[in-house]
């Protein structure tokens, strides 16, 4: 079974676009969204859940007011500062360590279960879907995205399928490893701008770092051909394989609009043709057999 | 007042929305806080004055004192120590800095030493102060930059903040404490969707907040219906212009080259400050 993950450094740049087309011409495929604390692809995707589990992936503390004499270590000690003035603890700030309920001189303190979010398996016209949804503000994205991939592999070798394709987070932080470590390439979806380019950069060095194979593919290539030359450029210098470039089109966000992947929305279109395109690329990199 | 830009959904325009209402209203301060993927400084060109390494806290056990009872290992609720019955190894990047492996140890075999997570990036545009984090490739935690970042705010300032995007914890860390949060959204599904999520965030922590349009005329409507029906206030439209966009290809912010933008961001600001104030 080979792992794909979609990646970009910047945000916007069309990973889910080109996850969401992936998913429809590479048939009998599981597809992982591992964006989550924002995941889209259920918008093109719309997935029926079959199983949801709650994501319980820190603890937080609780501070039993009838035992606490209002001592004031608690607050001193939290290298998160998550105790309040008035001795409150704020969950956004708790990272759920456990230095105050071990630090507390009267025990009234105690780690409790926090559910941060949720993670699901689901069936989609396609093939099936493992993704999650991390709720607003909660940490642990790391953790969520393992939980996915762990859900994805399952599926996997329960449908008997050969490939997972994961759509990953923008940045190169603890979701984006997460959601590299281990997979067999990854695809670095960028556009020709300064901060395109500036991020493909560092996502590139961060596939380095984790030994991924680095693939790039150039979207909206024709809004400024000359920084399209320079990604060129700096990937046969570095030799990293360009699976193709993919020009800008109004479609892309019309298919959108309208719920739908863009091969299928507009499927004889250019930008479809060259998604294609870099599908087939992309698939003979992951020597996959395919018809 | 310290305003803050976010979106949820990444490319929206957070940093363009962010660089021209810094250039426009002219003295202010520029914390870009996207640590992971910093991009201000591309079209600032600040001239860098300072630049100082970031370090956090993690255990250094000293092998001669520990007697691998495990305790340390036991208490770490982000399995960034193991401990066999001969040796006692750290993983420094699952670290989380909370100091109770310190506390824990019976033998104080801990001891803390220092790790380097990032570095602090300081210097100056004409008027403009920029500060900015860049976390180490392969470090997995903005948060601990983000926060050195947010030690130098200048609270005499106007303080502009770029935040990263998502609505998870470095999203949270960076919009804290802000006056006022702008959320850059575009009019497409995908932006609709994330831009209710940062909402649902920003109303948790009780941060004012409003919303700039970018790309304005692509998509559909369903923005401006949502923002209607909740009553949040849409600060500014900016349209879907080839020429914009290529400015910003080029790393140009496009206020300077489209001079009467600077007085939409003039009056964005105005706009915010009346907010505030109410």
């Amino acid at each position: 079974m080979k792992q794909l993950t979609v990646v970009s450094g910047k945000g916007g740049t069309g990973k889910t676009t080109i996850t969401a087309s992936f998913a429809v011409l590479a048939k009998h495929t599981i597809v992982a969204d591992c964006d989550v604390d924002a995941p889209d692809l259920h918008m093109l995707l719309h997935p029926e859940t079959i199983k949801s589990q709650e994501f319980k992936g820190s603890k937080i503390a609780l501070i039993d007011e009838s035992k606490c004499t209002k001592c004031g270590l608690c607050r001193q000690k939290c290298a998160f500062e998550a105790i309040t003035q008035n001795l409150k603890v704020d969950p956004i700030a708790c990272e759920g360590c456990g230095v105050c309920r071990m630090l507390c001189p009267v025990s009234a303190i105690t780690m409790t279960d926090r559910t941060s979010g949720y993670a699901y398996i689901s069936k989609t016209k396609y093939g099936f879907m493992a993704h999650a949804k991390l709720n607003p503000g909660e940490a642990n994205s790391g953790k969520l995205v393992t939980l996915v991939r762990q859900n994805a592999s399952m599926l996997a070798k329960e449908k008997n399928s050969d490939l997972i394709i994961i759509d990953g987070s923008p940045g190169v932080g603890c979701p984006v490893i997460a959601s590299i470590s281990g997979v067999d390439a990854g695809l670095a979806v960028t556009e020709p701008t300064v901060s395109g380019i500036h991020d493909l950069e560092r996502v590139l060095l961060l596939m380095k770092h984790f030994k991924v194979r680095p693939l790039v593919c150039i979207n909206m290539y024709d809004i400024n051909k000359d920084n399209t030359a320079r990604i060129e450029n700096f990937c046969r210098k570095n030799r990293i394989d360009i699976v193709g470039k993919i020009p800008f089109n109004h479609i892309v966000t019309e298919a959108m609009v309208c719920g739908k992947t863009v091969v299928e929305y507009s499927p004889q279109s250019e930008v479809s043709k060259e998604i294609k395109n870099v599908w087939d690329i992309t698939r003979r990199n992951l020597q996959l057999d395919r018809d | 007042m310290i305003v803050s830009v976010a979106s949820g959904k990444g490319g929206t325009g957070k940093t363009s929305v962010a660089v021209n209402l810094a250039l426009s209203i002219g003295n202010a301060q520029f914390l870009d806080c996207d640590v992971e993927e910093p991009n201000a400084h591309l079209f600032l060109h600040p001239r860098i004055g300072r630049k100082e390494p970031i370090y956090v806290s993690v255990p250094f056990v000293n092998e001669k004192l520990c007697d691998h009872c495990g305790k340390c290992a036991q208490f770490c609720q982000y399995n960034a120590i193991f401990v066999s019955s001969d040796k006692t190894l750290v993983f420094p990047k699952l670290c989380h800095s909370c100091g109770g492996c310190f506390l824990v140890c019976p033998k104080k075999a801990i001891s803390e030493e220092k790790h380097r997570v990032g570095t602090l990036k300081l210097g100056s545009a004409g008027n403009l102060r920029l500060v900015y984090g860049e976390l180490e490739i392969g470090e997995p935690m903005a948060v601990p930059v983000i926060k050195e970042v947010k030690k130098h705010i200048e609270k005499s300032k106007n303080v502009i903040l770029d935040s990263p995007p998502g609505t998870s914890c470095p999203v949270i860390k960076t919009v804290n404490g802000s006056d006022f949060c702008v959320l850059v959204t575009e009019p497409t599904p995908f932006g609709l969707h994330d831009l209710k999520i940062m909402v649902e965030v920003l109303r948790e922590i009780g941060i004012q907040y409003g919303v700039v349009v970018n790309r304005a005329g692509i998509g559909d409507k369903k923005v401006y219906e949502y923002c209607r029906e909740k009553g949040i206030p849409i600060l500014l439209e900016i349209p879907f212009q080839r020429r914009i966009a290529e400015l910003y290809s080029c790393g140009i912010p496009f206020s300077l080259e489209m001079t009467d933008w600077k007085h939409e961001f003039l009056a964005l600001h105005d706009r915010i400050r009346e907010l505030v104030n109410k």
